[in-house]
C-alpha cells in the first residue's frame, strides 16, 4: 500500500502540471537546480555534526546515561540537536542510517522523530525576527512542549506499537 | 545555542576518551568524519535535485495553491481571531500543505509572508500574538504527511520499504499537533 505513495505523487504532479500548461520538464531542471544551494550550504553543517557526534558517540561517554533505559542512547544527540538545527538532525538522522540502517528500530525511531517535529528555535528567531517582534510570551515553551510530545509519542509508538 | 552545544560534544566526547587512555578512538571518529560526510553528501544530493523538481511543478502549476484552499475552512476553528478571508489564512494554509509535503523550502517563505500579514492585525507591534504563537505551534509539530527528505534518505540507504514510515508519522502529527493546540490554548488562557 505504502509503496504507492511515492510514484502516486509524482503521477498527480506531473499531470496537474500538463493539464495547466505548464511546461514541467523546464520546471524540473529549474527547481533541480536549488538543490546545489542546498547541497552548499548543507555540507559544512554536515562535516560539523558528523565530526562533533563522533566524537561524542565513539568516545562511549553516553554509558553514563545508561539509566534512561527507555531513549535509545543513540537517538539523544538527534533529540538534542533537533529543535535547534534542521540540518545538523538530518545530518544526524543520515548517520544513524548508515550505522545501524534506515529499517532497523534505531532508524525507524529517528524517521518519525525527523518527520514530525521541526526547529523551533530557528523558526522562532526566524519568523518573529522577520517581523520584529521581541516579546515572544509562551511561544518557545509551546514550541519545545510540541517537539517534545512529538518525540515521546515516537518512543512510545517504536515500543508499543510496532 | 548550537555552538554551545557543538563545543560540548566535541569537549566531553575528547576529554573522555583522555580520561579512559582511548585516544586511539578519536584519532579515527576525526579522520573518519570527513570520509563519512563526503559519502554523504554524495548520496543526498541527486535525491534532494529529485523532489526540488518535482516541488517546483506542483508549486508553478499551482497545484500546492489549489490543496491550500481546501483547507482553510479548518484554519477558521484554530484560529479565531483572524477575520474570514483576511489574506493571512490562505498564506497559513500554503505554508501547511508545503509542511504536509516535507517541503521546508518551500514553506519558508509562506510562513514569513503569513507572519508579515499576521503583524498587520497586531496592536502591539513588538508583542507576539495569540494567533502568530498557534501558527507556530502548528509548524513546530511538524504537520507532515509525507516526509519526501526522509524517503529519498531511506531509499538511498537501501531501506526495504522506504515509505512504511508514512502511516505511523501521520499519526504521531496528528496526536501532537491535536496536544499541540490543547497546551497553546491552555497557556493562552493562564498567561498573563
Amino acid at each position: 500500500m505504502s509503496n504507492y505513495i511515492m510514484p502516486l505523487i509524482v503521477l498527480c504532479v506531473i499531470i496537474y502540471g500538463f493539464i495547466k500548461k505548464v511546461p514541467i520538464y523546464d520546471t524540473f531542471i529549474e527547481g533541480a537546480k536549488e538543490s546545489f544551494d542546498m547541497v552548499f550550504k548543507l555540507f559544512p553543517c554536515l562535516l560539523a555534526m558528523i565530526l562533533s557526534i563522533n566524537i561524542f558517540l565513539k568516545s562511549n561517554i553516553i554509558e553514563l546515561f545508561q539509566f534512561i533505559s527507555f531513549i535509545p542512547n543513540q537517538i539523544i544527540p538527534m533529540i538534542i540537536m533537533r529543535p535547534i538545527s534542521g540540518t545538523s538532525s538530518l545530518a544526524i538522522l543520515t548517520n544513524i542510517y548508515e550505522l545501524f540502517g534506515p529499517d532497523s528500530a534505531l532508524g525507524t525511531l529517528a524517521s518519525y522523530i525527523q518527520g514530525t517535529t521541526d526547529t523551533t528555535f530557528y523558526i522562532i528567531t526566524l519568523y518573529f525576527g522577520s517581523i520584529g517582534i521581541k516579546k515572544i510570551k509562551y511561544a518557545l515553551w509551546v514550541g519545545l512542549l510540541a517537539d517534545l510530545i512529538s518525540i515521546t509519542i515516537s518512543i512510545l509508538f517504536i515500543n508499543f506499537i510496532s | 545555542m548550537v555552538n554551545k552545544i557543538w563545543g560540548s560534544f566535541i569537549i566531553i566526547g575528547i576529554l573522555y576518551c583522555l580520561s579512559n587512555n582511548n585516544i586511539e578512538i578519536v584519532n579515527t571518529a576525526i579522520l573518519d568524519s570527513t570520509k563519512t560526510s563526503f559519502d554523504m553528501i554524495i548520496k543526498i544530493f541527486p535525491v534532494m535535485a529529485l523532489w526540488l523538481g518535482i516541488a517546483k511543478i506542483a508549486e508553478v502549476s499551482g497545484l500546492l495553491k489549489k490543496l491550500s484552499s481546501k483547507i482553510s475552512i479548518l484554519l477558521r476553528y484554530i484560529f479565531p481571531e483572524i477575520p474570514k478571508n483576511h489574506e493571512s489564512l490562505s498564506y497559513i494554509s500554503s505554508n501547511i500543505i508545503a509542511n504536509m509535503f516535507g517541503l521546508g523550502n518551500a514553506a519558508t517563505p509562506f510562513g514569513l509572508k503569513a507572519m508579515q500579514s499576521l503583524q498587520e492585525l497586531n496592536k502591539k507591534k513588538d508583542t507576539a500574538t495569540r494567533s502568530m504563537i498557534t501558527f507556530l505551534v502548528l509548524n513546530t509539530s511538524g504537520v507532515t504527511i509525507i516526509p519526501t527528505t526522509i524517503i529519498s534518505l531511506r531509499m538511498m540507504y537501501g531501506s526495504v520499504n522506504p515509505t512504511s514510515i508514512v502511516f505511523p508519522c501521520i499519526i504521531i502529527t496528528f496526536l501532537s499537533t491535536l496536544s499541540g493546540l490543547i497546551i497553546d490554548r491552555i497557556f493562552a488562557r493562564f498567561y498573563v
